[in-house]
Parts: C-alpha cells; sequence; structure tokens
C-alpha cells in the first residue's frame, strides 16, 4: 500500500505540503497519486516568481498511462521548483516525498489540508 | 458487466499485481514499472497472460468455405499450420473484430478474436456457419493463453522443450503454429505454440488449459530466470503495440469504422471467388476511395516537444479540426510522444504537420509512417 508521510499535510487533490515554519513550503505529490498514475514521464511546474493559488491547477504530471493537473495546496509565490524532477520525472515515482519534491512557495494562505490521517483514511494510503 | 479471472489470478496477485479491467476480465496492469516492463520485452523478455482473448475452434467439411464466407480474408488459401490476420464485418463493412486465425488441419480451424468481443465473435460465426457443414465451439472458457515476448524469448521457450523436440521451435516462422511437447509440472504435455504477438518483438503464443497455465506459468518463470523475463502486464502491452503500429479494437477499430480508412484494405480479400459477409459495403467503400482519397485514414503521429497525445483528442490544422487521436503516449523506447489517429486524408501524407489539441494547447506533431518502431532482424 502507498506510504503516507505522517508528518506531511494533504490536498484532497492528492499533493502534500510541508510547512517548514515560517520558511516557504515543499510542495509534492503522494505516493498515492505517484502509484496511481503509473511510470511518471513529464512533469510541468510552475515557473519560480509566478503566484499560484490555493485549490487551481499549476501544472501537470503525465505518466506513460495518463496525465493529472496539479493542483496548488495553498497561494503565494513560488520561490524555487526542483529542476532535478524536471529532468528526471521518475524521481516522483521512487521518491515521491524526498527527492521528487515539486517546488517551494511562500505560502499567505493554506487552502484547506488535511492531517496524514484524514488523506490516508479517505485514500487508503499506509501511515 | 461480471468481472472474469483467469486461471492464473493467483499468480499475478502473488507477483504484486495492480488489475485493471480490460473486456469485463480483471487483468494484471503492471507488476512493478510499466516502463521497466516494457524495456523488458523489447530488450530480453516479458511474460504476459492473454487468457482473455477468445479461442473458437470452427471444425468440419465445410470450414475452409465457412470461414472464407464469415470473415474477410481467404481462409482457404492458408496452408495447414499457417495463421492469418483477418477480420469479422458487419454487413456494412464495420468491423466486428480483428482476429488471428490458425489452419490446424484441412477441416479445423482456431479462430482467436479480441477479449471483448469473444462472445459476440462466437455468436456472429455461429449464426454465419447455418448453411456450411461446420461445428463452431467456442472454448474461451477453458482455454488459456501465454505469451513470452521479446529476443529472448525463443531461449526461455526451448529450456521447456524436450531436445529432439527443438527444432520446431527454432524452424518455426512468423504467424505459423506447431504442437510442441512442453516439459512442466513433472510431465510433458503437448501444446500449441503460435509465433506470434502484439509487442514488435519475436516471440511465442502458447495455448493451455486451465488447469495446467498455473504450473506453465511458473515454469517460464523459472525457464527466464537469468534471462531478464519479467511478467508484463497490460500497460506495457499497450505501449509495446503503440510503438509496432498495431491497431487496438475500441481505439483504432470499430463497427463505425471501416477496414480502408484503418489502413487494413489488404486484409479484406475482394478477389476471393466466394461471396462473404460485408462484401458488397466493403467493395463500395474501396470504389469510393475511402482511406485514399475521401474521408479520414489512420496515420502514425510523432510528438515534436514532450507532452503526449491520448485518445479522443482533437486533431487540427490551422487551428480547423482535422481528425482525433485514437491512441497516443510517450513512447518509452523512443523517447518521444506517439499516437495513431484518424485524419482527413488529405492531411494523412507523411511529413504533413498537425496539430492536437493538448487540453487547450496546440502542440505539433508531424504525420508519420507506421509503424513507429521496428525491430533489428
Amino acid at each position: 500500500m502507498s506510504k503516507v508521510v505522517s508528518e506531511l499535510k494533504y490536498s484532497a487533490e492528492h499533493e502534500w505540503v510541508a510547512v517548514d515554519g515560517s520558511g516557504p513550503a515543499g510542495i509534492g505529490i503522494s505516493a498515492v497519486a505517484a502509484d496511481a498514475l503509473g511510470d511518471i514521464v513529464y512533469v510541468d511546474l510552475p515557473e519560480v516568481g509566478s503566484t499560484v493559488t490555493a485549490g487551481e491547477t499549476c501544472g501537470e504530471v503525465e505518466s506513460t498511462k495518463s496525465v493529472s493537473d496539479l493542483y496548488a495546496p495553498v497561494t503565494g509565490e513560488v520561490v524555487e521548483i526542483n529542476d532535478g524532477v524536471v529532468s528526471d520525472p521518475a524521481l516522483i515515482n521512487s521518491d515521491p516525498y524526498g527527492a521528487g519534491w515539486l517546488f517551494k512557495v511562500a505560502v499567505t494562505e493554506e487552502g484547506p489540508l488535511l492531517s496524514a490521517e484524514e488523506y490516508a483514511a479517505a485514500n487508503g494510503g499506509e501511515l | 458487466m461480471t468481472e472474469n479471472y483467469t486461471a492464473l489470478y493467483e499468480q499475478h496477485k502473488k507477483a504484486g499485481a495492480s488489475f485493471t479491467d480490460f473486456g469485463g476480465w480483471q487483468m494484471p496492469l503492471k507488476y512493478s514499472s510499466e516502463l521497466a516492463e516494457h524495456h523488458a520485452v523489447r530488450n530480453a523478455a516479458g511474460l504476459f497472460d492473454l487468457s482473455h482473448m477468445g479461442e473458437v475452434w470452427v471444425t468440419g467439411p465445410d470450414a475452409a468455405a465457412f470461414l472464407d464466407y464469415a470473415l474477410t480474408g481467404k481462409l482457404s488459401a492458408v496452408a495447414v499450420g499457417k495463421a492469418k490476420y483477418s477480420l469479422i464485418c458487419d454487413a456494412d463493412g464495420g468491423i466486428i473484430d480483428d482476429l488471428i486465425t490458425y489452419r490446424r488441419a484441412d477441416d479445423k480451424f482456431l479462430v482467436v478474436p479480441n477479449a471483448g468481443n469473444a462472445k459476440v465473435v462466437a455468436r456472429a460465426l455461429a449464426q454465419r456457419a447455418a448453411n456450411f457443414d461446420v461445428t463452431v465451439e467456442d472454448a474461451s472458457a477453458q482455454t488459456s493463453l501465454i505469451a513470452v515476448q521479446g529476443p529472448n524469448a525463443e531461449a526461455i521457450l526451448l529450456k521447456l522443450v524436450p531436445a529432439d523436440q527443438h527444432a520446431l521451435v527454432t524452424e518455426l516462422k512468423y504467424y505459423a503454429a506447431v504442437e510442441v511437447g512442453i516439459s512442466f509440472g513433472g510431465t510433458v504435455r503437448d501444446l500449441l505454440v503460435a509465433r506470434t504477438g502484439y509487442t514488435g518483438e519475436d516471440g511465442f503464443e502458447i495455448y493451455v488449459p486451465n488447469l495446467d497455465a498455473p504450473a506453465l506459468w511458473e515454469a517460464l518463470l523459472e525457464a527466464g530466470e537469468g534471462s531478464g523475463l519479467v511478467p508484463a502486464g497490460l500497460a506495457c502491452r499497450d505501449s509495446l503495440r503503440l510503438e509496432a503500429g498495431m491497431p487496438l479494437y475500441g481505439n483504432e477499430l470499430s463497427r463505425q469504422g471501416n477496414p480502408y480508412a484503418a489502413g487494413l484494405g489488404p486484409v479484406v480479400s475482394l478477389a476471393k471467388e466466394s461471396d462473404f459477409v460485408g462484401k458488397e459495403a466493403l467493395g463500395a467503400l474501396k470504389t469510393a476511395g475511402v482511406g485514399a482519397t475521401i474521408g479520414q485514414k489512420l496515420v502514425g503521429l510523432k510528438g515534436t516537444g514532450r507532452r503526449a497525445a491520448r485518445g479522443h483528442y482533437p486533431v487540427l490544422k490551422d487551428g480547423a479540426l482535422v481528425g482525433e487521436v485514437t491512441s497516443g503516449q510517450p513512447s518509452p523506447t523512443l523517447g518521444y510522444p506517439v499516437a495513431m489517429a484518424y485524419v482527413d486524408v488529405e492531411f494523412a501524407e507523411p511529413g504533413t504537420v498537425l496539430d492536437v489539441d493538448l487540453r487547450g494547447k496546440p502542440e505539433s506533431f508531424e504525420v508519420v509512417a507506421l509503424p513507429f518502431y521496428k525491430r533489428q532482424k
């Protein structure tokens, strides 16, 4: 069963958010989503300096079998994107909560987020 | 729709497969990574459970004449031991299914339809048999089908074949089948082995009674240890056949489509002496130039960017709708997006640059000749 990391928060659209005190929040997609998509071969991320809005699409993740919109789980300015995952999208499958992170946002407002327990219960993940 | 399980369901579960519904069957989608499985088939070997495919036996003195009438091909011209790719069409020329027919004897053929069409095909054959001295027997429910595909397929299969029968396998031609002794589960059983596939690689398809299928599956996996053999699911089967330019019923082929638009004109034998179901309609489509000078034609599309076209995406020329994608995804072997699409014949020439509407953003694709991938012989 796909892993759900207990220290993170999650959106209903399967993004995870690492809120790091006052610093920018790291964002990625959950192992549940990565496993469902299959082997990810392309990722389109928002640009550094752009503003994303919680609940709105901000990119896409494409696997061999399907394509899925990326939703911003928070509102704020994108301060960094993971170039490693752009050149090697398979990192999202192999390490979705680590090397497969997607981008960081200076959060001005959080969207509705779930705790790890709530997310796992709704999506069949394993804590 | 009721869910059907193949005789190998427990083997798939044990191997960690994730499942998908396909034609009413719970089939393994992938075991680990569909990309890894795809590459294994191209570079080593993959083991597929194809037990969802149908098996319909046609026997009797009129068997050849009957199939000439029921299918679009001239099956009476097929030599015993050989196979032929053919279509079964409606009276109006619509495609009911594409199928492979093996001639096992002068008066005995095995017809293999797709999973989702097996019952429809068996029924259509039974109906069309009314005026022929033949027996049509749907053995799909009792028959499993296991495929070994990839450059190492022959070496793997030979490990289970007694030495004095090796030549039967090594000399077996593409699109031919033979009964071969296969050693598994402590005995040697004679099974029908065909050198056919749906991956663009060399390989074999082995017909086996359900009861023996799990032991054969395990024996093949064991024989493939050290040869890079992995169990392979439907996800990679789809990417492999797309690269090889092979149509999938339900995507490229349908009742609404026709053989000429699909590029399958050569599979329709208008020249055979006998009448056949769909002959008049198909003759008229050909005369009208469908798929050549009028209507649409199935083409290959090669993406110039990284984003892939997917089934049902619109194909545009200068913003105007000129076609629709039937299958598409990033090609694991080639490294760029590939797709098949029906486009208006005036835009079907290789080299033509078209746009595919990728969820609101047009992306340019070039019409290319099929297949995308051809193995080195």
